[in-house]
């Protein structure tokens, strides 16, 4: 396997610019003859779908949920970043392109990372166009704030809710086309299988969640749109139904899966409150411009009510370790120090893994309704959740698995190592190194999807003879079917005593404590004894209710959970393998006197792409080296 | 404090579209406080599992609100007790030791129900497909600054594009209207700039829509406006109905030109 990026020579300026001037283009009149895939419905899918629908290509596009406008990214809350610089305040295209290399911690491939800054300006101006809205000031112009690890005001915002508008923006630019018959719409339909001839992708197979019927789609490319896989983890603030089966199925057939080790943990969501816990919920961390984070210094003060612990007494770590950022320290950053002061026995609340987020100063200082205008919605979220009221007693919060910046490894064009299989969003690797920075996803998503692969499919398309797709009686579409339908029996014949969940809560305990916030050699070989039990223990002992013809949660469960354990072996491994921290990876070999990630640029500046093996081998790890020409390999520096 | 609860539910059984359903009762017992509703539900449904019943199928998906997936009539009232809070926000407090408890799916013509609690809401997109939208193809806009917005109108808009499209308006309403829903999305690009040039002809194609997917109609009876859990008013309704009645005082069949060129 070879990784070819077919990155842009020249400035990095230009390099979009030239790019997409070298493209070849697809002949109006034979837009209509393409068939096009589009697997996820949020802002990556729907933006691509709705998109390469107006251009004229023929569409279909396909949701697990019961509609294209509940994908996940509707639960975004914070904001989306743009170099509009509309503050004034020396922001600019470089200096967003900066940030974001500089946040992922130097393992994101540049030309991309510039590109996406580049194109973050228009995607503002598109959803302001469809009506999405924005928070605005009184002058009627657009207001931004600042947000995790910024020191400019680049993102734009709606109220919490910042992904639930940019989606229906989206979906409504989908529906639209739906309603035109330009794409056609499959919700409750999940892919099964990726369908490869002569190693190129030419269709999915789906299998339709209300009927159980199984059916094969072929086209001339195919687009994953599906989001992260930071389920593995069991716990955390993806939806429940997020799952990782369409990159999976992909992986297996030969597309590189890159740096799956890279996940984020998010510092602010509300605790844990026990084994019933189903899910974790995020505050958005545009919270920290205002709230204060702290714990106690003593740890017999941390069983007290908060607002009986003096001021002297409260420890605000993240401003006495990082006076330039303080509270505004990136998320792996402020993530890690929560451990480490719960570590050391100084949480709060029941379980003593939680540290308080504070608003009594910035209430004090812009009065409880201005607190109310900007964050309303998230402190009502947070009372609805916990029964505290936070303009009272302060926040609790704990770090949780949010976003994966791993995925399907991608060249410039959003192409995996599959020709015909394009990748978009989070379900790429692309964008965002080793660490996400806040609002930088729904910016990636809605650039992938409005303004990258509009261009990108079609200089891949113009190299196909239109008409030359497969037909649905192919012996490859059939052996695809008869795979799916093998392993949903599998499933269901099993019969064991313990449900899917119960392998998933397991696996997410093995994942968390060994493949989380801090990672160890011994840990990593430990987990990596563990997860393959698991695995034969699921294949022996899974009880799946049911049969596969009819609406079958328990069915959809077994067949992701049994996806999570082989990717948290992969993740483990790569883990293993990255003998350096960066960003969200924290190997607690690796790390400054202070505690601080420490990088080996010299032995791990590359991306790590895994190739399958077949069942039962070791998969294979490839590398892209990575150059930093405009940004300077430095070392992070938050104080 | 964390509390445990018993509590008896009383849960609609469907086996499928085209079946009978019926109540089934089942025990919940040793329940923390602090379980969502919907936490709950899975508590019992392990059990079924293991007991190797068929457990219940119910929609969710963010599980914090937003998603709008989610989807029960609780005792009678969609959503459950709490006010503007979704089912899967709702927390097992809200509840007493001993209660009995009833979950049914959303009841109405244009929402069949497909599995026990889980119903088909594929109207409310086909609603949206007709004209709730802005037509703005990716690449044409200008500068986002370049036209100034009200902040009262962004923050009116805001207010109305906060629905979820959940139908627990829907459930609520005795004629099964869904005029809370379909006015949001009119309310939200209404009061925008960006959405005048379709303005008349979206709410007329939407109604049209709304009545071809057989949902009744409104009576004021404001059942919807206190079951929704994201507190959008009936003001958004008397809004739509405005601009309903202007553009079907204003309507004019559109001009057939010939081709330039």
């Amino acid at each position: 396997m070879e990784l070819i990026s077919r990155t842009p020579d020249g400035p990095i300026e230009k390099s979009w610019d030239k790019h997409r001037f070298d493209l070849k283009l697809v002949n109006p009149s034979n837009k209509r003859k393409y068939k096009i895939l589009v697997v996820g419905s949020g802002l990556a899918g729907a933006a691509a779908a709705a998109t390469l629908a107006e251009l004229g290509y023929e569409v279909e596009c396909f949701a697990y949920q019961d509609s294209p406008r509940r994908a996940h990214s509707i639960a975004a809350q914070g904001g989306i970043n743009a170099a509009k610089n509309y503050q004034n305040d020396g922001d600019s295209i470089f200096r967003l392109f900066y940030d974001t290399v500089k946040g992922g911690d130097f393992r994101a491939r540049e030309a991309n990372v510039y590109r996406l800054a580049q194109v973050s300006v228009n995607i503002i101006d598109q959803c302001v166009a469809q009506g999405v809205p924005f928070a605005r000031e009184y002058g009627g112009l657009l207001d931004n704030r600042s947000f995790g690890g910024a020191q400019v005001s680049r993102t734009f915002y709606a109220r919490g809710q910042t992904g639930q508008q940019l989606l229906l923006g989206a979906y409504q630019a989908l529906e639209r086309q739906i309603g035109l018959g330009k794409v056609k719409m499959f919700n409750r339909h999940e892919m099964q299988e990726l369908i490869v001839v002569d190693g190129v992708a030419k269709g999915i197979i789906v299998r339709d969640m209300v009927s159980g019927k199984v059916t094969s789609h072929t086209a001339d490319a195919v687009c994953l749109a599906t989001g992260g896989y930071g389920n593995v983890f069991y716990l955390s603030t993806n939806a429940k139904g997020c799952n990782a089966t369409a990159v999976w199925r992909a992986y297996k057939k030969g597309a590189a899966f890159a740096n799956p080790c890279y996940t984020q943990i998010h510092p602010t969501c509300i605790p844990v409150t026990g084994d019933h816990q189903s899910k974790l919920t995020l505050m958005s961390e545009s919270l920290r411009n205002d709230g204060r984070i702290w714990v106690p210094k003593k740890k017999e003060d941390c069983g007290k009510p908060a607002n009986q612990i003096p001021e002297e007494d409260r420890d605000y770590y993240l401003e006495r370790k990082y006076p330039s950022f303080g509270n505004l320290a990136p998320r792996d950053v402020s993530s890690r120090a929560a451990k480490q002061v719960c570590d050391e026995g100084r949480g709060v609340g029941p379980t003593r893994l939680g540290v308080y987020l504070d608003f009594s100063d910035a209430i004090k200082r812009l009065g409880a309704k201005k607190i109310e205008e900007k964050y309303g919605n998230l402190f009502e979220m947070y009372e609805r959740i916990t029964d505290e009221n936070p303009y009272e007693v302060p926040m609790r919060i704990f770090p949780a698995s949010h976003y994966t910046m791993g995925g399907l490894w991608v060249d410039y064009n959003l192409m995996s190592t599959i020709p015909g299989l394009f990748v978009l969003g989070e379900a790429n690797f692309s964008d965002h190194g080793a660490n996400r920075l806040g609002a930088s996803a729904l910016m990636q998503g809605l650039a992938d999807g409005y303004f990258v692969i509009p261009y990108t499919i079609g200089g891949y398309l113009a190299g196909i003879k239109p008409g030359t797709r497969i037909s649905a009686e192919d012996p490859a579409v059939k052996a695809a079917e008869q795979s799916v339908a093998e392993r949903t029996q599998r499933l269901i014949s099993i019969g064991g005593k313990q449900t899917p969940t119960h392998f998933h809560r397991e696996l997410g305990k093995v994942m968390w404590e060994h493949c989380g916030m801090g990672r160890t050699e011994a840990g990593l070989k430990k987990a990596l004894e563990i997860i393959p039990q698991i695995r034969e223990q699921f294949w022996k002992d899974v009880c799946v209710p049911g049969s596969g013809q009819e609406l079958n949660q328990s069915l959809e469960m077994a067949g992701r959970v049994a996806d999570f354990i082989e990717i948290g072996e992969l993740m483990c491994r790569d883990a293993l393998e990255r003998r350096e921290s960066c960003g969200g990876h924290f190997r607690e070999e690796w790390q400054t006197e202070e505690g601080e990630a420490r990088r080996d640029d010299e032995n791990f500046c590359h991306v790590a792409a895994w190739e399958y093996k077949g069942e039962g081998n070791t998969p294979q790890r490839h590398i892209e080296s990575l150059k930093f020409e405009n940004v300077h390999l430095a070392t992070r520096s938050y104080k | 404090m964390e509390k445990h609860l018993n509590l008896t539910l009383q849960v609609w059984r469907q086996k499928d579209a085209t079946s009978e359903g019926t109540f089934v009762e089942y025990a919940a017992k040793h329940i923390s406080t602090e379980m969502s509703f919907l936490e709950m539900l899975d508590v019992v449904n392990e059990d079924l599992i293991h007991k190797g019943e068929d457990p219940i199928a119910f929609d969710h998906d963010c599980r914090e609100g937003i998603c709008g997936m989610c989807s029960m009539v609780i005792n009678g009232r969609p959503h459950g007790p709490k006010e503007r809070t979704t089912t899967c926000q709702l927390h097992m407090r809200s509840f007493s030791d001993g209660d009995t408890i009833t979950i049914e799916p959303w009841r109405a013509k244009p929402f069949p129900v497909l599995k026990d609690l889980i119903v088909d809401r594929g109207a409310f997109d086909r609603i949206i497909a007709a004209g709730g939208f802005v037509s703005v193809p990716t690449g044409s806009p200008q500068d986002a600054n370049a036209l100034p917005i009200p902040k009262l109108n962004a923050d009116l808009a805001m207010d109305a594009a906060a629905c979820i499209g959940c139908g627990a308006c829907v459930a609520a309403c005795p004629n099964a209207s869904a005029m809370l829903f379909l006015s949001a999305k009119v309310s939200h690009l209404g009061l925008l700039p960006q959405g005048q040039p379709e303005r008349y002809s979206r709410v007329r194609d939407m109604v049209g829509q709304m009545d071809a997917e057989a949902f009744g109609t409104c009576t004021n009876h404001g059942e919807c406006e206190a079951a929704c859990p994201k507190g959008i008013t009936l003001e958004t309704i008397a809004r739509m109905n405005r601009d309903y009645i202007k553009a079907s005082l204003t309507y004019r069949p559109e001009a057939v030109g010939g081709a330039a060129g």
